[in-house]
C-alpha cells in the first residue's frame, strides 16, 4: 500500500460523474459514473462503436466532455477537477502520474527515437539532465519488460509488434505513474505474445499498484487483468460489477451475447 | 535622390524609398523588432514581405536590417565568415544602391552587421547591432512537425523534446554530435535556434555588449538578445557542452583559436585550413602575422 493510501483509505482516485460526449448530434456515450481505487483495474469492453474509446479519451482528459466532470486525487492528496487544471498541470499530470498504452505504438512512442530515448524522454521531461543517470534508469527499465539491452539504440521500427508494446509500456511506467489507461493493449498481436504481454501487465500492476483503465474487445483480455468490468452499448453503460460476476453470470441480454459469443478454445 | 531623375534614354531613372521597404512597412517590423527585445529569445511573427531576392538569401536579415538602418549607419555584410562571396556582396550593393549608406568589411568600423552562419572573430561592442539570417527558426521543428504544439511547448517552457534529440546524439555519436544551429535558452527562459553559425560561435553570443536580431522571411518570424543577456548552449551535466577545436593554426595567419574553413587544393587530398572570417584574417595578415602556407613577405600583396 501507498503511503498516500493511509491518510485516505477509502478515497477513489479518479471519479467521473454524469460524463457525457456528443460529436455534434450523435451520442459518443452518455451517463457514465465510475470511481476508481490505487491499485484496481477496471475493464471497459463492449463491440466496436459502443463509446469505450470516447469514455477512456474523456477519462484521460484528451478530449473535453460535452457533460459531466471527471476528478483525480493529485499526489498531495487533494481530489482536483481535471478540467480545471491549467494546461502545465495537466501536462505535468499526463507525464509523471499517469501513462496510456496505446493501441497503435506508432501512436505512442517516437518511432524516429531510439528505444532508449524513449523510455528516457519523460525523465528528461521532468528535469534529468545526467546522461549516464538517463541511460541507466532506461536500461532498467527496458530489462523490466524484457528488452535486450543491446537492442537500447535501435529504433521502435525495427522492434516486433509485441516488442513494441513492451516499450511503450515501459516509456510510460519509468516516472512510476499510478494511474495508467490502455487502449486495446493486446489487439493484433498473435496469442503467444499477446499472453506474455498480459503477464507482464499483470505483474507491473501487483508490483506498483498500478490503478489501471483498460479498453479491450476481448473478454478473455479483461478477465485475465481486471478487477472489475464496465459493459458499454450505444454509448451507455449497460452493466457494471466484478470481473467474475459479469462474465460468468451476465445479468443483461447484451452482456450474455457478447459473453457467448467468445470461442472455447 | 530625386524622383525627376532620368536616365540617358529620357525614361524615369528608379527611385527606392530609403532602405528600399516603405515606412509603414518599417515602422511594422520595428514593432515586431521591440516585442521581440522585450521578450528575449520568443519569436515574434511579423508581416515578412516579399523582396527582391529567393528566399534562403537572407529575406528575413535584409527585412530587419532595412528597418534599423539610419543614413550615418556603417553596414557589413558578411556569409559564412566571408565579405566578398555572392550572398554579402548582393546584400552589400543592394543598400548601398537603395539606402546610400556607407558600407565597411571591418568588424569595428560597423554600426550594423548582417550575418549568414557566423559571427566575427573580433569582439562585439556596445552600440553594434548584428543581424542574423535564419532559414529555420523553431528550434524543434524536427522533433514536432506542428507549429501549434510547438508554440504550446515554448509557452510552457516545455523542453524535455530537445534534450530528447541531444540524448539521441550521444547515444548514437558517442557525443552531441550537432555542430550547428546548437540549440541555446535565453535569458533562463526560450530555446532558440541561433541560426545556423557553428557551435563555435555560441560562446560569444552570452553576455555580448551588442544586440543580437534575428530575421527570418520564409518562416516571418523575429526575434533577439538584448545586450548582456545570459545566453546558455543546452547539454547534460556530464556531457557538457564544448566548441570545435582545430589542430592547427590558420595557414595564412596562424591564428589559434579562430574558427577556420577547409580548403581542398587539388584532387589528391591537399588541404589547407584559414579563417573562416575573412576580414579577421587580412587584418592579421596586414600586422605582419604569418601561417604555414603565407606567401613569402611581399608577394601577391600589393
Amino acid at each position: 500500500m501507498s503511503p498516500q493510501m493511509t491518510s485516505h483509505p477509502d478515497a477513489p482516485l479518479l471519479v467521473a460523474e454524469g460524463l457525457a460526449k456528443y460529436y455534434g448530434s450523435r451520442l459518443g456515450c452518455r451517463d457514465v459514473d465510475l470511481s476508481l481505487h490505487a491499485g484496481e483495474v477496471l475493464a471497459i469492453v463492449g463491440e466496436s462503436g459502443s463509446g469505450k474509446s470516447t469514455l477512456l479519451g474523456l477519462l484521460s482528459t484528451e478530449m473535453a466532455p460535452s457533460a459531466g466532470r471527471v476528478s483525480y486525487r493529485m499526489r498531495d492528496g487533494e481530489m482536483r477537477d481535471l478540467a480545471a487544471l491549467s494546461e502545465a498541470e495537466r501536462r505535468l499530470l499526463l507525464r509523471t502520474d499517469w501513462g496510456f498504452v496505446r493501441q497503435h505504438a506508432e501512436q505512442g512512442l517516437r518511432m524516429a527515437v531510439s528505444a532508449g530515448g524513449n523510455v528516457g524522454e519523460r525523465l528528461m521531461a521532468v528535469g534529468w539532465r545526467h546522461y549516464g543517470n538517463i541511460r541507466d534508469e532506461a536500461a532498467d527499465w527496458l530489462a523490466r519488460v524484457e528488452i535486450a539491452t543491446e537492442r537500447m539504440d535501435d529504433d521502435p521500427r525495427t522492434f516486433s509488434g509485441g516488442m513494441r508494446q513492451r516499450l511503450q509500456i515501459a516509456r510510460n511506467l519509468v516516472t512510476r505513474p499510478r494511474l495508467v489507461f490502455m487502449d486495446e493493449p493486446t489487439s493484433g498481436l498473435d496469442v503467444s505474445v499477446q499472453a506474455r504481454l498480459l503477464d507482464l501487465i499483470r505483474q507491473l500492476v501487483e508490483e506498483f499498484g498500478l490503478a489501471v483503465v483498460i479498453v479491450t474487445h476481448d473478454l478473455a483480455v479483461a478477465r485475465l487483468l481486471s478487477h472489475r468490468i464496465m459493459v458499454m452499448k450505444s454509448g451507455r453503460v449497460i452493466e457494471q460489477g466484478l470481473t467474475d460476476q459479469v462474465l460468468d453470470d451476465p445479468r443483461e441480454p447484451y452482456t450474455q451475447l457478447l459473453v457467448s459469443s467468445v470461442l472455447a478454445a | 535622390m530625386t524622383a525627376l531623375a532620368r536616365t540617358a534614354s529620357g525614361m524615369p531613372a528608379i527611385t527606392y524609398n530609403f532602405a528600399y521597404l516603405d515606412e509603414q512597412t518599417k515602422r511594422m517590423i520595428r514593432r515586431a523588432i521591440l516585442k521581440a527585445i522585450a521578450i528575449p529569445g520568443y519569436q515574434v511573427p511579423f508581416a515578412s514581405r516579399e523582396m527582391p531576392m529567393p528566399y534562403g538569401w537572407g529575406t528575413g536579415g535584409v527585412q530587419v536590417t532595412a528597418a534599423i538602418l539610419g543614413a550615418n549607419d556603417v553596414l557589413k555584410v558578411i556569409d559564412q565568415g566571408s565579405d566578398d562571396t555572392t550572398n554579402a556582396v548582393a546584400i552589400r550593393s543592394f543598400f548601398e544602391t537603395t539606402a546610400g549608406v556607407a558600407t565597411t568589411t571591418r568588424t569595428q568600423d560597423a554600426t550594423i552587421i548582417q550575418t549568414r552562419h557566423r559571427i566575427p572573430e573580433a569582439p562585439l561592442r556596445e552600440g553594434q547591432v548584428i543581424v542574423y539570417q535564419v532559414p529555420i527558426p523553431e528550434p524543434l521543428r524536427y522533433l514536432e512537425p506542428r507549429e501549434t504544439e510547438t508554440r504550446r511547448l515554448h509557452a510552457l517552457a516545455d523542453y524535455g523534446l530537445m534534450q530528447v534529440k541531444l540524448y539521441e546524439d550521444i547515444a548514437r555519436h558517442g557525443h552531441i554530435a550537432t555542430t550547428y544551429a546548437y540549440p541555446v535558452k535565453v535569458a533562463g527562459r526560450y530555446v532558440m535556434d541561433p541560426s545556423p553559425i557553428p557551435k563555435f560561435d555560441n560562446p560569444k553570443m552570452d553576455d555580448s555588449p551588442a544586440l543580437q536580431l534575428f530575421g527570418a522571411g520564409r518562416e516571418k518570424r523575429i526575434y533577439a538578445i538584448p545586450p548582456y543577456t545570459r545566453v546558455v548552449s543546452l547539454d547534460f551535466e556530464d556531457h557538457p557542452f564544448a566548441v570545435q577545436a582545430f589542430a592547427e593554426p590558420c595557414a595564412l595567419c596562424g591564428a589559434k583559436g579562430v574558427y577556420l574553413d577547409e580548403v581542398i587544393l587539388d584532387d589528391r587530398g591537399s588541404r589547407m585550413f584559414v579563417c573562416s572570417d575573412t576580414d579577421h584574417c587580412a587584418t592579421r595578415q596586414d600586422e605582419g602575422h604569418t601561417g604555414s602556407m603565407s606567401a613569402p613577405y611581399g608577394e601577391g600583396r600589393p
